[in-house]
């Protein structure tokens, strides 16, 4: 990956381009210190969102999407690899250890198919994070106690459901990648309908396959991963009693997964990231 | 606050009449053309969904209206040995998919297709094998159609429209396929080596869906790209 390059591109037919960024210069001339700093993975995603702030509009290309996935499906692939190598002394059950078996493997081909799409479009994979699980000492024992662990899967499958149907229509103009994203979303989304099964079959949380309202069933440090969950209000049609039926403000919520922005789940992940 | 929300719908309502009127002109130029390559007469029988995003909305609108048929009547005649955890899922379910019906109803107005009579001579609703069966056949259908349709669709709105009920339509397919055998919720059947669920084109969701309709579905002017 080459910000510079990337940069001087955009000079050459928009030589405005640092003052577009006006106050964001001196960020934009420490770009390569920022870079040292920041994971490497994160990069694009904030570069993605300075150009849209910059611009104002959104003009996230369909590699930073897929880059944008990549990332995500890093971090999850890493987190069942962990789950899984932790193995009997985590996941006490062998069908619970074959079900987080079975997401990793998902996690990881995606992570893999995701690569080769980006190199087949053009682009250049991000490379892998180096992650956080604990989230900076929110999730210290996310290894070494079921519960938490599984509060986390949870958080990661709903967060990843959201964040995928936050960028189809960024993919509109292109059938294939948007075919491929719609694929591995209702994928994700079968991975939270059973991780949500398994920590309400655990006693860990009151939660269904589906999203009640802007319930987590965890707490309050998930909370952003949620919120917004709770609309009854679909294209200005109400959901709640539509058409005189008995459809109530739970149903209604649940019968619609939200999405989420990149800069909503880019703040989300940050703390994962070290 | 009352009449900002009848504007609101009243607004949408009127957005997805211009895209009707902008696609019918172009559409009518496609099905012309495309008819005369169908060698299947009796595709153009039945009730014409329509062409552009207004199809593929009455194309979602027809499935919503069969799954909610289905668990109206599961819901209404419980199968032997229901738990209470299964009544409960169910009707949540079931709740979900009226509330998918009537969003299309109402979001396509005088553009939607009418209610459709359903032939669940297939299903023995007393039977949990049949009923789980059906509802596994029934969901995992849906998430493939949606995920088929989403390249079909020209407008953004419906696009995360069409996303945002998949993902629910997945979360049910993996609670059925969990409640028949426990683990199954993503496995080979529906999910290929590299983790991506399936696809599926109209035509071929139609083709099972017909097996469950009395009334017969004319897709022939719905987009094919």
């Amino acid at each position: 990956m080459n910000l510079h390059h990337i940069i001087t591109e955009i000079e050459k037919t928009d030589p405005e381009i640092y003052d577009r960024f006006s106050n964001r210069r001196a960020s934009i001339k420490n770009f390569s210190s920022f870079a040292g700093k920041v994971a490497l993975a994160a990069v694009p995603i904030a570069l993605g969102g300075l150009f849209k702030k910059a611009y104002g509009q959104s003009s996230t290309s369909i590699i930073d999407v897929l880059n944008y996935a990549l990332t995500l499906e890093y971090l999850e692939a890493e987190f069942y690899q962990k789950g899984n190598q932790a193995g009997a002394t985590l996941i006490p059950t062998m069908p619970a250890q074959q079900a987080i078996s079975t997401i990793g493997a998902h996690e990881t081909a995606h992570v893999n198919f995701l690569k080769t799409a980006i190199t087949a479009s053009g682009g250049t994979p991000v490379s892998k994070p180096t992650f956080d699980f604990t989230a900076k000492g929110t999730f210290n024992d996310v290894f070494t106690n079921y519960q938490t662990f599984l509060a986390v899967a949870q958080t990661f499958e709903d967060t990843g459901v959201r964040a995928y149907k936050g960028q189809a229509a960024n993919l509109i103009s292109n059938n294939d990648v948007l075919t491929a994203a719609l694929n591995i979303h209702s994928v994700e989304a079968r991975h939270a309908s059973h991780i949500r099964q398994m920590r309400k079959a655990n006693g860990f949380g009151d939660v269904k396959p589906w999203i009640t309202g802007k319930n987590s069933g965890i707490g309050s440090v998930v909370q952003a991963s949620y919120n917004g969950e709770e609309t009854t209000m679909q294209a200005g049609i109400e959901i709640t009693n539509i058409n005189n039926t008995n459809v109530n403000a739970d149903a209604a919520s649940e019968a619609f997964d939200e999405p989420l922005s990149m800069q909503e789940v880019l703040a989300i992940v940050t703390p994962f990231l070290m | 606050m009352e009449s900002s929300k009848n504007e609101t719908v009243h607004i949408s309502r009127r957005n997805f009449l211009g895209y009707a009127s902008v696609f019918a002109g172009a559409a009518t130029l496609i099905s012309a053309a495309s008819c005369k390559k169908d060698d299947m007469p009796s595709s153009n029988d039945g009730i014409d969904l329509g062409s552009g995003d207004i199809g593929i909305l009455n194309y979602a609108f027809a499935l919503e209206q069969l799954e909610a048929a289905f668990y109206i009547r599961v819901a209404d005649n419980p199968y032997s040995g229901i738990t209470a955890a299964e009544t409960a899922l169910l009707k949540d379910i079931r709740d979900h998919e009226i509330a998918h019906r009537e969003f299309f109803r109402k979001a396509l107005g005088t553009k939607a297709i009418p209610d459709l009579e359903v032939n669940f001579s297939s299903i023995q609703f007393e039977s949990r094998t049949s009923v789980l069966n059906t509802a596994k056949a029934f969901e995992d259908l849906g998430v493939s159609a949606y995920n088929g349709a989403g390249k079909l669709i020209t407008s953004p709105d419906y696009l995360l429209l069409a996303g945002k009920i998949v993902s629910v339509e997945a979360r049910h397919a993996a609670l059925i396929r969990d409640l028949i055998s426990n683990g199954s919720f993503a496995d080979m059947t529906v999910i290929d080596a590299n983790g991506l669920e399936m696809s599926k084109a109209p035509a071929e969701v139609l083709m099972t869906a017909s097996g469950f309709l009395k009334s017969k579905i004319n897709a022939s002017n719905l987009p094919t790209s």
